[in-house]
């Protein structure tokens, strides 16, 4: 083409219908953006108004009283139970899924098992949460595994299963991003692998693992499935682990069951709790994410 | 590649004739003395590579190549890409064998010491022989302190022994200058050729016998790769250097003897004078003069 008239195709101004696509394309992105955010902003609304009235300093600090008139008490023992629960399913899911990560990346590249072991994670991250929580309830709770049936460690259990497959899966990513060169040049300098992995790579990726691990565990924190059946629901505050256990999930279930508005309220108040709860967690990775990506630019 | 290789060879040639880098070698003496105090003998270690194969499973990549780079002296290796020079340098620290499915074969002698014996711990290797790799690879974790004391701390130095070795790297390297203010700054604040320096001081911080570099300022500008020749001129008092470019002129300014490869064989060794002008291999001969590659 001759350069004249290349400047003057580049120079002319779009046609009219090009800039009437342009104008309903953007309309449409608008809109749809509107549609998915109207869902959100509901559920929020909704939460808030009817849970709000629910929040005071009883309804943090009693446990459930269960009884039929009178004073219903707070969710004491529900967040207590949420924070243990979720608490000791992360100091197990965590360093093992961690580990696990490790492994595929470090150590089993493409071999047989690295390749069988990521199939599993797969299929594992596939898995419905209460098939988790059968799982435990046939495995731990029937047997009376600990000498008891249902204990938070059991509701642990299920919850560090579901978070296993995904503390893995991101770690996995965080640590593939950990450029071959720095591993090189470690080797290179005379560190033996364990060093390369500890000292280089771990440190490296540490953003991405704690940023994956909080979002894992944020998930594990709002499930219910897998603790209805393994730490079950009760009234009382307890620090044993091989004792059932109260959890929020649990405690709204129960809540919003009943034919009385109070405890309907509550259940309410403890969402917001729970949503406030998972909402820091998500909002700590996030940070850590950024702030790793601001380092990281150069 | 290479638009005026003759070029180079014209300029290397006073060079050479008056054997070695004149503008340089007051500076190697003085600091070299003052940086290194306690350093016994200056000057590295010969290597001489004896048969040496190298393969990536099947494909033989370096075949049975005969060399041995003289102690204090820079070697530089050319020819064309893929021609094996990378994986040799590699076997020299014995890095090759950390790729899936490659191996080495025949010996790599340190002084009396074959690198592939069988007593021999990698470890111990990989101190002796430094690498400097083709992109500045700074470990972005650390502090440019800490980076140059990783090499020291993984092979677990004395820690009463770090302070001071890190500021004579630093030092040996030409960067000590322009980062001893802010050594607790992380490295990647650094440009792209004070990363490099960086990098050389953290592979000088071990006090190797032997420094592999693997094209080390293809991805720097030109300043940088200009001062980065200057600090290869002088280092080579310290240690045995050996260094892959693609760049002919660049071998013909900073190498005392230039290697040939082609196809994984070596071609020609000879001094870096001889080998621009006079080669005595025809492939040597149409390799430097631009005809091919
Ligand atoms: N990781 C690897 N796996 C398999 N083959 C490889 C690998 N690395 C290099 N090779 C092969 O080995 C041969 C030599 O490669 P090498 O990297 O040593 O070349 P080079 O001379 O350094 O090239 P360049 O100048 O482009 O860096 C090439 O044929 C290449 O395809
Ligand atoms: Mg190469």
């Amino acid at each position: 083409m001759e350069s004249g008239s290349l400047a003057t195709e580049l120079l002319r101004p779009p046609s009219p219908r090009r800039r009437r696509t342009d104008k309903a394309m953007r309309a449409l992105m608008w809109t749809a953006t509107f549609i998915a955010l109207v869902p959100l902003v509901l559920v929020l609304y909704y939460t808030l108004k009817k849970g709000i009235g629910a929040l005071d300093w009883e309804f943090f600090s009693t446990d459930p009283t269960g009884s039929f008139l009178g004073t219903q008490g707070g969710v004491k023992s529900a967040i207590l139970g949420t924070l243990e629960i979720v608490g000791f399913a992360a100091v197990v899911a965590v360093p093992l899924g961690i580990g696990v990560a490790l492994y595929l990346t470090e150590y089993g590249g493409r071999g047989r098992l690295a390749q069988a072991v990521r199939f599993f994670v797969d299929v594992m991250t596939g898995v419905p949460s209460i098939v988790f929580g059968l799982f435990i309830y046939l495995v731990l709770v029937l047997g009376g595994t600990g000498g008891s049936t249902f204990a938070g460690w059991k509701g642990s259990a299920a919850l560090a299963l579901l978070m296993l497959p995904i503390v893995t899966r991101s770690s996995e990513v965080a640590l593939q991003l950990v450029p071959g060169s720095l591993r090189e040049a470690a080797l290179a300098l005379g560190a033996p692998r364990w060093k390369v992995v500890l000292r280089v790579v771990l440190p490296t990726a540490a953003s991405g693992i704690v940023t994956g691990s909080l979002l894992a565990i944020a998930r594990a924190a709002g499930e219910t499935a897998p603790l209805l059946f393994t730490s079950t629901i009760v009234k009382g505050t307890t620090f044993d682990l091989n004792e059932p256990m109260n959890s929020l999930p649990a405690q709204i279930f129960q809540d919003l069951k009943q034919p009385n508005d109070e405890l309907v309220q509550r259940a309410w108040g403890a969402a917001i709790t729970l949503i406030a709860m998972i909402l820091t967690l998500t909002l700590v990775a996030k940070l850590i994410q950024r702030r790793s990506r601001g380092k990281g630019a150069t | 590649m290479n638009p005026q290789p003759t070029d180079a060879t014209g300029e290397a040639a006073p060079e050479t004739t008056t054997g070695g880098r004149p503008q340089n070698v007051p500076v190697v003496t003085e600091d070299g003395a003052a940086g290194t105090p306690n350093r016994p003998a200056p000057g590295g270690r010969q290597v001489a590579l004896s048969d040496l194969s190298a393969y990536y499973g099947d494909h033989r990549a370096v075949k049975e190549v005969n060399v041995s780079f003289s102690a204090g002296e820079v070697t530089a290796i050319i020819g064309p890409s893929g021609c094996g020079k990378s994986t040799m340098v590699r076997c020299i620290n014995r890095m090759h064998e950390e790729i899936d499915g490659a191996r080495a074969e025949g010996q790599v002698l340190i002084g009396e010491t074959d690198l592939y014996g069988p007593d021999v711990d990698v470890v111990a290797v990989r101190r002796a022989v430094g690498m400097v790799f083709q992109r500045p690879n700074p470990f972005p974790t650390m502090s440019i302190y800490d980076n140059v004391a990783a090499g020291l701390r993984f092979t677990g130095a004395p820690r009463s022994e770090i302070d001071a070795r890190v500021t004579d790297a630093l030092k040996a390297a030409g960067l000590w200058e322009e980062v001893k203010d802010r050594l607790d700054k992380h490295g990647s604040g650094l440009s792209g050729g004070q990363q490099q320096r960086l990098c050389i001081a953290r592979a000088l911080a071990v006090e190797p016998e032997v420094l592999l570099m693997d094209e080390p300022c293809s991805a720097l500008d030109p300043v940088a790769t200009l001062k980065i020749e200057e600090l290869i001129g002088e280092l080579k008092e310290r240690v045995t250097i050996v260094i892959v470019t693609h760049n002919m002129q660049q071998a013909a300014r900073v190498a005392d003897t230039t290697v040939f490869m082609l196809d994984g064989e070596l071609v020609e060794v000879g001094s870096t004078h001889k080998l621009f002008t006079t080669p005595e291999d025809e492939r040597t001969e149409r390799y430097v003069s631009g005809k091919f590659g």
